[in-house]
Order: C-alpha cells, then sequence, then structure tokens
C-alpha cells in the first residue's frame, strides 16, 4: 500500500564534493576510501551504515569492501557518534610507567564511565589509545587536535571541569 | 672529541623553523636546486649508496640499495610511499622533524623520488599527530606556490605530486607492505614477500617505502656529500660480515623514568649510559636504573649492568635484543617490576596484531592471557616456559608469520623472562602460594573468567 520508503541520504553534497576530490589523486578509486570515511567521521562522529552504501557508490565498489575496511580500524564508530570531544589516554610503556592507568581510570571514575565509553551528556568520549608518539611528555592525552602533555591528576580534573 | 653539532635539529629552535622562509635562511632548498641543475637521478642513488645510509624506521636496510631494486629502465609509474606511521612505543623523532622542521623532510623526499623516478609520493601519517598534518600540508603548499613541486620543477623537467594521506590509527601500518595496502583503501594486512615493493608495490608497481628521518638525512647527504655523512657513526664490525656500519647521525629519542626525557640528535653509537647520563640528565630521583628498552618496545630489553650497549646497528643484536629498532631508548628505574612491563608489551602487542597470521593473533592474544592470569595471582611457573615456547614460535624469524610484527611482540617475552626470572618466579610464588608448582591443565572455564 505505502510506497517502499525513500532511503533518507546520509552524506551531504558538500561530503560528496569533498570525496570526489580525492579521487583524482589515485589511479584507483578504492584508495579514496580511507579519506571518504574520514571526511564522513569529521562530519558526522561517526560512520553509519548508511553512509558505507553511499561510500560504496561513489567509488564504484560493494559496500561489504568499503566495510571490510572500515571494520579493520577501531577506529571509526558506526552505531552512535562519538562525543563532541573525543580524547585518548597513552597506555603505552612510557605513559604506562609514568601513571596512565591510574590516570584513565581517576577520569572515567570521575565520569562514571568506562573506557572507550560517551558521558551521558554527549560532550566526551574518552578512550584509551597505544603509543600516541608524545612519549617525552609522558603521560599524555590527545583530545580533538589538543596534546595534553605530563598530566597530572589536577591537569586531568581541569581538563574535566572546562569541557 | 669535538662537540657535535646538530644537523638533523639544527633548526628546531627558530622560531617559526616549519615555515619555507625560515627554512630557506638556513639554506634550505640548495641541495634541490643543485641535484636538479645538473645531476642525473642516477648520481642521487650513488651518492646516497656511498654514503652508507640506512633506514632509520627501525629495519636498518642500506637505503641506496633498496632504490637500485626498482626495475631498471621501468615506463612508470613508479610509486614513493613516505612512511610517517610512527607508532612504536616510544618513539616521536619523526613528529619532531614533521611539526618542526617539515621542509626539510619534504626537500629529502623530492630528492628522494628524484632518485628514483617517482612522480607521485603519498605521505602517509599517522592520525595522532594532528600538528603534524597540518604542519605538512601547509608545508607542501608552500612548495607548489615556490615550484619546488608540481611540473617540471624550477625548470628541470622533473615533475613530482605529494599526496598527505592520513592513517587511522592502526599500528600496522607501519609495516611496508600493511601501509601500500591501507593506501590501496584495503585492510592493511601485510604481503607476503616476495615481490618485494621495489618490483610490485602500490598499485601493483614498483615501489618505494622511506622513512621521515630517512629522507631528511638524504637532504642532507646531498648537500653535504657522501664522505661528510660517512665521517660520522661506527664502520662496519670486521667480526659480523653482514654489518653495512652504522654511518651518520641519529635521533635518539629518550623517555621513561630520566630527569629530561626528550629527542636528541648524536652520531650513531651513542651508548644507553651516555645517552641517559649526557643529555638526559640521569635517573628521576636518583633512583637506580634497572631496564631499559633500546629502540622501540619491539627491540625487547637491556638490563641496567647491559647499558654499555652502543646504539648502532649492530649494538643492541649482541645483547640478545632484536636490534637497534627507531633507537627509541624507555628506562625504568628499580620500582619497576618486570611482570607489569611484559603484561603492558603484551598488551600492546594483542591489540595491534592484524589478524591475519593465526600464530601472530594466537600468539599475543594468548600471551596476554597468561599474563592477566600471573597478575591475577592465579599464575604457576609452568606459564613462563608456555610464554617462552609463544616467543620462540611466533615471528618471521621461526618463519610462523608474514611480517615482524610477531617478532617484536615475541622479544620483549624472551629477553623479560629470561633477563628477569627471578622476577617472575618470586611474583608467581608470592601471589599464588598454593598453586604456583602445578602442571595439570587449567581448566578453559577458569581461563575465561580472568578476563
Amino acid at each position: 500500500m505505502n510506497p517502499a520508503p525513500v532511503r533518507k541520504r546520509v552524506l551531504t553534497d558538500e561530503m560528496v564534493a569533498k570525496i570526489k576530490a580525492y579521487i583524482p589523486r589515485y589511479p584507483s578509486k578504492q584508495a579514496v576510501t580511507l579519506p571518504a570515511l574520514h571526511v564522513v567521521n569529521e562530519a558526522l562522529r561517526h560512520v553509519p551504515l548508511g553512509a558505507i552504501v553511499e561510500i560504496a557508490e561513489i567509488l564504484e565498489l560493494s559496500p561489504a569492501q568499503v566495510q571490510d575496511t572500515l571494520s579493520f580500524y577501531g577506529f571509526f564508530k558506526q552505531d552512535k557518534p562519538h562525543g563532541e570531544v573525543r580524547a585518548w589516554v597513552c597506555r603505552s610503556v612510557s605513559c604506562y610507567l609514568m601513571g596512565a592507568d591510574a590516570l584513565l581510570n581517576r577520569m572515567c571514575d570521575r565520569l562514571h564511565i568506562h573506557p572507550g565509553d560517551t558521558t551521558s551528556d554527549g560532550k566526551l568520549t574518552l578512550e584509551y589509545a597505544e603509543c600516541l608518539g608524545a612519549c617525552e611528555h609522558a603521560p599524555c592525552m590527545l583530545a580533538g587536535e589538543t596534546l595534553h602533555t605530563s598530566l597530572t591528576p589536577e591537569k586531568a580534573d581541569a581538563f574535566l571541569d572546562n569541557l | 672529541m669535538a662537540e657535535f653539532e646538530p644537523i638533523l635539529l639544527a633548526n628546531i629552535a627558530k622560531p617559526d623553523s616549519h615555515t619555507r622562509r625560515v627554512y630557506e635562511s638556513t639554506g634550505g632548498y640548495a641541495a634541490l636546486r643543485k641535484v636538479l641543475g645538473g645531476q642525473t637521478p642516477n648520481d642521487v642513488k650513488e651518492t646516497v649508496k656511498a654514503s652508507g645510509l640506512r633506514g632509520r624506521g627501525g629495519a636498518g636496510f642500506p637505503t641506496g640499495l633498496k632504490w637500485t631494486f626498482l626495475p631498471k629502465d621501468h615506463p612508470g609509474p613508479i610509486y614513493f610511499c613516505l612512511n610517517a606511521d610512527e607508532s612504536e612505543p616510544g618513539t616521536f623523532n619523526n613528529r619532531y622533524l614533521m611539526e618542526l622542521d617539515p621542509h626539510q623532510v619534504i626537500e629529502g623526499l623530492i630528492l628522494s623520488c628524484f632518485a628514483t623516478s617517482a612522480s607521485t609520493a603519498y605521505f602517509y601519517m599517522r592520525y595522532e599527530y594532528p600538528l603534524a598534518w597540518k604542519r605538512v600540508q601547509q608545508a607542501v603548499d608552500e612548495c607548489y606556490e615556490a615550484g619546488y613541486l608540481g611540473k617540471n620543477i624550477l625548470g628541470s623537467g622533473y615533475s613530482l605530486d605529494i599526496f598527505l594521506h592520513r592513517g587511522a590509527a592502526a599500528y600496522i601500518c607501519g609495516e611496508e607492505t600493511g601501509l601500500i595496502e591501507s593506501i590501496e583503501g584495503r585492510r592493511a594486512w601485510p604481503r607476503i614477500k616476495p615481490p618485494f615493493p621495489a618490483v610490485e608495490g602500490l598499485f601493483r608497481k614498483p615501489t618505494v617505502v622511506n622513512n621521515v628521518e630517512t629522507v631528511a638525512c638524504v637532504r642532507h647527504i646531498m648537500d653535504r656529500g657522501a664522505d661528510w655523512f660517512k665521517s660520522m657513526g661506527v664502520p662496519p664490525d670486521p667480526k659480523n660480515p653482514r654489518d653495512a656500519g652504522s654511518y651518520g647521525p641519529k635521533l635518539y629519542c629518550l623517555s621513561g623514568h630520566v630527569n629530561k626525557p626528550g629527542c636528541y640528535e648524536a652520531p650513531l653509537g651513542l651508548t644507553v649510559n651516555q645517552l641517559i647520563d649526557q643529555y638526559g640528565g640521569g635517573m628521576r630521583g636518583g633512583k637506580k636504573p634497572k631496564a631499559a628498552i633500546p629502540g622501540g618496545i619491539s627491540m625487547g630489553l637491556l638490563k641496567a649492568s647491559e647499558f654499555d650497549c652502543p646504539l648502532d646497528f649492530n649494538g643492541p643484536g649482541k645483547y640478545a635484543c632484536l636490534g637497534l629498532g627507531t633507537a627509541a631508548v624507555v628506562v625504568m628505574d628499580e620500582t619497576v617490576s618486570m611482570v607489569d612491563f611484559l603484561h603492558n608489551s603484551c598488551q600492546f602487542f594483542a591489540h595491534e596484531s592484524c589478524g591475519q597470521c593465526t600464530p601472530c593473533r594466537e600468539g599475543t592474544a594468548w600471551s596476554l592471557r597468561l599474563m592477566k592470569r600471573i597478575l591475577a595471582g592465579k599464575g604457576r611457573l609452568k606459564d613462563l616456559d608456555l610464554l617462552l615456547e609463544i616467543g620462540d614460535t611466533i615471528g618471521i624469524m621461526p618463519g610462523t608469520t608474514i611480517c615482524g610484527l610477531a617478532d617484536g611482540a615475541a622479544w620483549p617475552i624472551k629477553n623479560a623472562i629470561r633477563k628477569f626470572r627471578g622476577d617472575f618466579e618470586d611474583h608467581i610464588k608470592r601471589t599464588n602460594p598454593e598453586g604456583w608448582m602445578r602442571t595439570d591443565p587449567v581448566p578453559a572455564l577458569d581461563l575465561v573468567e580472568i578476563h
């Protein structure tokens, strides 16, 4: 009786234009997969399945190929957007030696979340990271594009207070 | 010995050191003008070969030799990939270069592309370096404006494009064929070699993959000559016919329990003790050292009594470590338990194993489970032998995996348990007084409960 529901487009014209701009850089359209995932992730803070289908259409791939690549990287969330700020506390050896585990636990306790979760107000996703490559500043945290160096409990508290 | 004057880090303290204006004011792009003004790609290849430069990314393969593996007179395209996926725990030298002197890297990259007749370069940078990303992109833009990139560079007839390609937080993308797969848009599963990338690499074309610091060295070699480069470092060990020598300056990353962690430049061959005392300001809080990672966590462990180990390509191997790796030294003081260290190491590799080869996927995952069990006070002495069995059987060296990630996972296990076995036995006996001696199988459900 009702016509089949028209699937709502996930990608905006702007995102599509950005993705297409990558195509001349590579001799294969599949090589644009990772750049396309980043374009969508930057805009939507996750890459829902609908976006996978649309990326596949642009790149002339099967959605399974795009999904296969996405699923290799633990980086792209699919079920819901990450928080307004996404922060990674490094847990690899240099940061670990300087107390990173206790720091991450302290922050998670304060927020009542587990590592990898997003706060209920959607402001912050807090995750652990393997080596952030800032070992001279251990322990460190990357929040969005800002590197927080030589973290102390006080600095971590101040970061959470200022969200 | 005369005071060593930094080469790669010479300009990083200058204001706006990341801009083309400052780079050119310190002699930047003179080497490029000189080379494009009259040398052939083969001249550059030969100079780099004569310099003895070895790759700075971890494997230490001679750079000039790698370039000569490209097919002769290939109609093209030949691709160049710059490996800026620096993710080895303890390592941050490439971040320094890209954030503070990106033009040096790009000049070296252009020279390396010219030498290998590549007309397209992909600059593969890890996601976690947003500032480096911004600065390198700015630097590339400035190069297009100045005519150092694009069509007919400086009127030489040589054309080159550099495209940045951003990773997505996966350690394995630093493996050269994993990196190639990642650029192609697939899972970053390393390829079986041969064919090596020089014959069949990116988009099935001949490809060179070099590290950021390596191409930065190329810039200085072309500026000041192969003999100058060879005047620094350590000549080949006459007792080791496979040692190609360790020439030139190296960026050492120092972190952990020292007073002044940081990135320091010295000629290859500095010892761990020198690095800690002369550069790192000694041990934090005056504590005694216990162990150090010699070159990124994959390389294993040195005991404090082994800190006379020279950090050149041939040095750490003599102390049962895997090699020089990235020359990232992480120092641990006497308060650190090697049980905790090994748990941290196993956690890293279990997380970063790409899952393609079963020995690595299962070996890293089960070594982490064993370490969790030991930490939870349920360890047995037999577990140590089991861990060593994993350590001895995963990797390229025993021939069970495609890439070296598993060797890197195995080395900390082997070194930690063989060099610090007492630490592990004490912990197991103390925390599991009832069961440390048992050898019967552990019921599967007991294992599941722990994690």
